[in-house]
């Protein structure tokens, strides 16, 4: 496999972990702005592990997950009471305030960024990739999963019959972090060198975006939407600057035909049928 | 110093205001985030540049680029709230994102991502009184922008399309039953809406003479930081949230750094959501539509 293509399908493995820590809120009508700010929190606690603190790189990368995860729990007790496009914001601000004060923090490098000396290829990101897409299937398919659809389908009326929204919207949420700092740490750890910068706002809507395109309704949207995401901007290459032009148009054009994304569960349910 | 600190964050403060208005327009009436904002902001200054690089006259050069933001906005009216309304509000948000990400990049590969500094039609002129220096280009940036808002402020109260667009915002259901014609109405709100922001755009490029591709995303997050900080949907909270934050700006540059601006506005913008989601002047009704 050529080092080109080992590079794309790094990135596409990361993207599909993003993807999968921005649905499950988003499956449950949580819109998270945020997740650019959760990796940020993974990454970094990851990579000070496993570089200051000699850590395996394993063990430094699952508690950058934890970290994100931590981080999740708190700011989703704090934020969660909000909701819908309010919550929306609350998590946008998150991220801001992570990377504003990860600019400032001389101890991690500040605004020159942190070099990261371990370094991991393809193969356990993509591993753990396959885990996290693994987890996020059998989480959708579990009462849990339903629980989520339910209440994304009518919140009052899953109240009603003595599910604790709340708390199950915060399950969604802090586990979607967990998945964040996962992303963040892989990604830490195979580029070798990360600054806060990259983790704007904007990386954090285009997750949203791709998972809103492929579909919250079953598991396989934000897979097909990181997909999406990721190749389509390369096989336009070729197109140099247009290329995001076109992408651009791609998704306004699936958004006007498909609002619902490309894969719903009526699709399918008719393909099912087919086979 | 300090008054000085003052003035420069009222006109940092009028350019957020305009576009928190903006916003507030859309997310008040429609319910609808429009992440379009940023680019009709982006469109409205960096086209301005432009047609005064290719030799127009200044004011030609500002209304073509208005002109241009305002035929946009209304692309995105067709290709968002018009088919995808009723469904959940993620959906247009999601479609006005597309239009953000196409209207830079159709800037950028027009004209490339870098930066370009804008010569001031006003020269340097400033006016000093006392200690303190004030830019002409931003003195009239703040006095249009507070004129546009109370000249918002009366049409929507007093004009037939006010009445619409107030009607709209109640329900656009029993709007039409009611005999408004909601898909004359709305189109408007995205006009107005629309030129706000884009005048905002000019504005930013006349006071701080730089332009780029991107010039818009960094003040629309302000923006919404102020929209909610003064209480979604409300015109006198944006109003008084750009302000604000454009002096929390300002002061946090001069007492601790501007790198730690973020921290600070958006800090603010958290503990505001948490502590009292609707803002300062929003109504009890959470995520009620009001204007």
């Amino acid at each position: 496999m050529s080092g080109y293509w080992a590079g794309i399908l790094v990135i596409l493995a990361i993207n599909v972990i993003a993807a999968y820590s921005a649905w499950l809120p988003l499956a449950a009508g949580q819109v998270n702005l945020g997740t650019a700010g959760f990796m940020a929190v993974g990454a970094y606690a990851g990579a000070v592990l496993s570089g200051d603190y000699e850590w395996p790189v394993g063990a430094a990368i699952a508690a950058g997950a934890v970290a994100s995860g931590l981080l999740a729990l708190l700011v989703g007790s704090a934020v969660l009471r909000t909701r819908g496009l309010y919550l929306a914001l609350a998590t946008l601000a998150v991220n801001e305030v992570v990377r504003g004060i990860l600019l400032n923090w001389d101890a991690v490098g500040g605004a020159s960024g942190y070099p990261v000396i371990a370094h991991i290829e393809l193969l356990p990101i993509a591993i753990a990739a396959l885990c996290v897409f693994l987890v996020a299937a059998w989480l959708g398919a579990s009462r849990f999963g339903m629980t989520l659809h339910a209440i994304e389908q009518d919140e009052t009326m899953t109240g009603l019959f003595g599910v604790h929204v709340s708390r199950v919207q915060l399950a969604a949420f802090t586990i979607g972090g967990v998945m964040a700092g996962l992303a963040g740490a892989l990604y830490a750890h195979h580029f070798s060198y990360i600054e806060a910068q990259y983790f704007t706002v904007l990386m954090s809507v285009t997750i949203v975006l791709s998972v809103v395109l492929g579909g919250v309704q079953t598991v396989w949207g934000p897979l097909v939407g990181a997909a999406f995401f990721t190749l389509l901007p390369e096989l336009f290459r070729g197109a140099s600057n247009w290329r995001y032009v076109l992408f651009a148009a791609g998704v306004i054009a699936i958004m006007a035909l498909r609002p619902q994304g490309i894969v719903t569960r009526a699709a399918l349910m008719r393909l099912r049928r087919a086979a | 110093m300090v008054a000085q600190q003052l003035v420069n964050g009222l006109m940092l403060g009028a350019i957020y205001m305009m576009v928190a208005v903006s916003f507030t327009l859309f997310f008040g009436c429609l319910n609808f985030l429009n992440f379009s904002v940023p680019a009709l902001f982006m469109l409205g200054g960096f086209l301005t540049w432009a047609f005064v690089q290719m030799g127009m006259p200044w004011v030609v050069a500002v209304l073509g680029a208005l002109a241009v933001a305002a035929v946009a906005s209304l692309i995105v009216e067709r290709l968002t709230w018009r088919i995808q309304r009723g469904g959940p509000p993620l959906i247009p948000l999601v479609s006005s994102l597309g239009f953000l990400i196409l209207f830079e990049n159709l800037v950028l590969v027009r004209w490339g991502s870098d930066a370009r500094s804008i010569p001031s039609p006003f020269g340097d002129a400033n006016i000093r009184i006392g200690e303190v220096v004030l830019g002409v280009p931003q003195l009239a940036c703040l006095v249009v922008a507070i004129g546009l808002v109370f000249g918002l402020q009366f049409l929507l109260a007093r004009s037939k399309l006010g009445r619409g667009i107030r009607s709209v915002a109640e329900s656009p259901e029993t709007a039409t039953i009611l005999g408004v014609e909601v898909n004359k109405v709305v189109p408007r709100l995205f006009l107005l809406a629309g030129l706000f922001c884009a005048l905002a755009g000019v504005m930013f490029s006349l006071s701080y003479q730089l332009v780029s591709p991107f010039m818009g995303d960094q003040v629309a997050l302000k923006g919404l930081a102020a929209m909610v900080l003064g209480g979604m949907g409300s015109v006198w909270g944006a109003v008084i949230g750009g302000l604000v934050i454009g002096l929390i700006e300002i002061f946090a540059i001069s007492a601790l750094s501007a790198d730690h601006v973020s921290v600070v506005v958006y800090g603010l913008l958290l503990a505001v959501l948490i502590v009292r989601p609707t803002g300062l002047f929003g109504d009890a009704g959470l995520g009620q539509q009001k204007l």
